[in-house]
């Protein structure tokens, strides 16, 4: 009897994360459908594009260059120790390109654009926009599932690029300008360690892979939601809850499988 | 106060069920609805469903649109069953469909005229020019032709129906479903849209079916009352609601109107027609 509680709630919470999964999966689907099918919704697109992507330059720029000076500040002050700091642009561009920028840009953008879509596409079902769409004989998923989705799929590499580029230029100022390593050096050593396919590529898929994952769980949280704004507000916190540890977990699993 | 219209009776030949429950069980998570619901919904007639709160009123518009699935019966709608109807199917038949929801649902990325013009763009088949005019001369027909460039978050409850009410005539649908049409308004706005229901019905002949809890509007509009108590429904015409023996359409009544005998002494002032073939009847 004292063990059987625990099995049984283990049970539900299993048949509850498999049942979700299975949900998500159906979703899924009908995304990819309604993103093939005309009409192409070029306008609401650009929209999003925009609203996920171009409003959140400034916080990925800051954050980039930021993160970019800390790994400077902290590569520079243990290579100094081995007298290899000429090796700092070389760490800085590697940490950056292939693990730093594509993962923090997942999770602020998480934040960011996937807390806000969940909390616009959970409003619109709370104010019966959706029905309302349904009852115009147009589907929600079509018309405003599947351009967010879309769109964060195409601005999260660009973001990740932008947040390594800045963050390159953050550890640049703190090794060349401030610790004085040599500006050649720097860029040289970088040039050298990193490789377009693996390295960069490999990046930009990565990115590519997590906007999927936000921005499907952003979606999908949204179009769930209960109708009330409660419910909106436990949709928007499960969206950055589930996705941040998503994005973790598929961060090692694409590591491991593909070395990117 | 005076009313400006006179409700027409339907010929007799567009009496037949436009919209019809049958036997139907609605359930929401195990909450119980309905039970065994059925009625009907006469062609080109305003029906206007009445009951208390959370009788599940609503939740009948919701059926009829397909928004929701019973668990057991039919819903008719032009003959043909929304209740187990596949998803693309449903687009296809609520092109019939109007909705009015009880808070417009309006788009709040768009203006008024682009909320207006929504099903038709979607819908694909008239030009940007043609759009404009068919939202113009709605826009117009609402009174709000001088909001066209507002956000619905820069309406008051009152614009807000009547661009809701707007829209969902863009298609020109042949049944018009409209949730709590007068709730929140100021007596103005309620009659404003109540004469443009009127008008709409007289001239078109689309099927109208309200919930409301306005009654005095409902006394006065209606063809067809529909009443849903908490085991049963029933069905009838305004006057024969009023002339209700029944304990429950009289407390009912009672409860929300001040003066039942008032307002039916109004609608004998202004002639407000009631079809004579008319019964109430009860389902169970």
């Amino acid at each position: 009897m004292m063990f059987r509680m625990p099995v049984a709630l283990l049970g539900r919470a299993t048949i509850n994360f498999i049942t979700q999964l299975g949900s998500m999966a159906v979703f899924a689907v009908d995304v990819v459908i309604a993103s093939l099918k005309p009409p192409l919704r070029a306008r609401q697109f650009l929209d999003e594009i925009y609203k996920l992507g171009v409003l959140s330059i400034v916080i990925i720029c800051i954050c980039g260059l930021a993160v970019g000076m800390v790994l400077g500040l902290q590569g520079y002050n243990t290579l100094v120790r081995f007298g290899a700091e000429e090796a700092l642009g070389a760490v800085v561009g590697l940490s950056l390109v292939r693990e730093l920028g594509p993962v923090l840009t997942a999770l602020l953008a998480t934040g960011r654009a996937g807390s806000a879509t969940t909390a616009e596409i959970g409003t619109m079902a709370a104010t019966e926009q959706l029905d309302g769409l349904r009852m115009m004989s147009v589907d929600p998923i079509d018309y405003v599932v599947q351009p967010k989705a879309l769109a964060m799929i195409i601005v999260m590499p660009l973001l990740g690029a932008m947040f390594t580029t800045c963050g390159i230029f953050g550890g640049y100022i703190v090794g060349v300008s401030l610790m004085g390593i040599d500006p050649g050096t720097y860029l040289t050593a970088m040039e050298s360690s990193i490789d377009f396919s693996n390295d960069i590529a490999g990046s930009l898929l990565k990115t590519a892979i997590f906007g999927v994952i936000v921005g499907l769980i952003a979606t999908y949280r949204g179009y769930t939601s209960e109708p009330t704004s409660l419910g909106v507000s436990r949709a928007t916190t499960s969206t950055v809850v589930t996705a941040s540890v998503a994005v973790l977990l598929f961060d090692y699993v694409i590591t491991a499988l593909w070395g990117i | 106060m005076r009313v400006a219209y006179r409700p027409l009776s339907a010929p007799a030949d567009t009496r037949d069920a436009h919209v019809a429950f049958d036997d139907v069980d609605m359930a929401y998570g195990g909450r119980p609805v309905f039970k065994s619901l059925s009625c009907s919904f006469p062609r080109g007639r305003i029906c206007v469903v009445l009951g208390g709160s959370g009788s599940g009123k609503s939740t009948m518009l919701r059926l009829i649109g397909g928004l929701v699935r019973p668990q057991r019966g039919r819903v008719l709608v032009d003959g043909e069953d929304v209740a187990r109807m596949r998803d693309r199917a449903l687009y296809r038949v609520r092109r019939k469909l109007g909705m009015m929801f009880q808070h417009g649902a309006l788009l709040d990325s768009m203006s008024v005229y682009e909320n207006v013009a929504f099903p038709l763009r979607e819908q694909g088949t008239l030009s940007e020019h043609e759009v404009e005019a068919r939202v113009r001369s709605s826009l117009h027909a609402v009174g709000l032709d001088s909001i066209a460039d507002l956000k619905p978050g820069e309406l008051s409850g009152g614009m807000v129906k009547r661009v809701a009410l707007a829209r969902a005539l863009m298609r020109e649908p042949v049944i018009v479903l409209a949730d709590e049409a007068f709730s929140g308004l100021d007596p103005v706005s309620i009659k404003l849209i109540e004469a443009l229901l009127v008008r709409i019905n007289h001239e078109f002949g689309m099927t109208m079916i309200l919930v409301s809890h306005h009654i005095p509007s409902t006394l006065r509009m209606a063809h067809e009352v529909v009443l849903v108590l908490p085991d049963e429904v029933i069905q009838g015409s305004p006057a024969d609601l009023l002339a209700s023996g029944d304990e429950r359409v009289i407390r009912f009544l009672n409860e929300n109107v001040d003066d039942p005998g008032t307002v039916l002494g109004r609608m004998n002032e202004f002639e407000t027609e009631v079809a004579p073939e008319s019964q109430t009847t009860t389902q169970k």
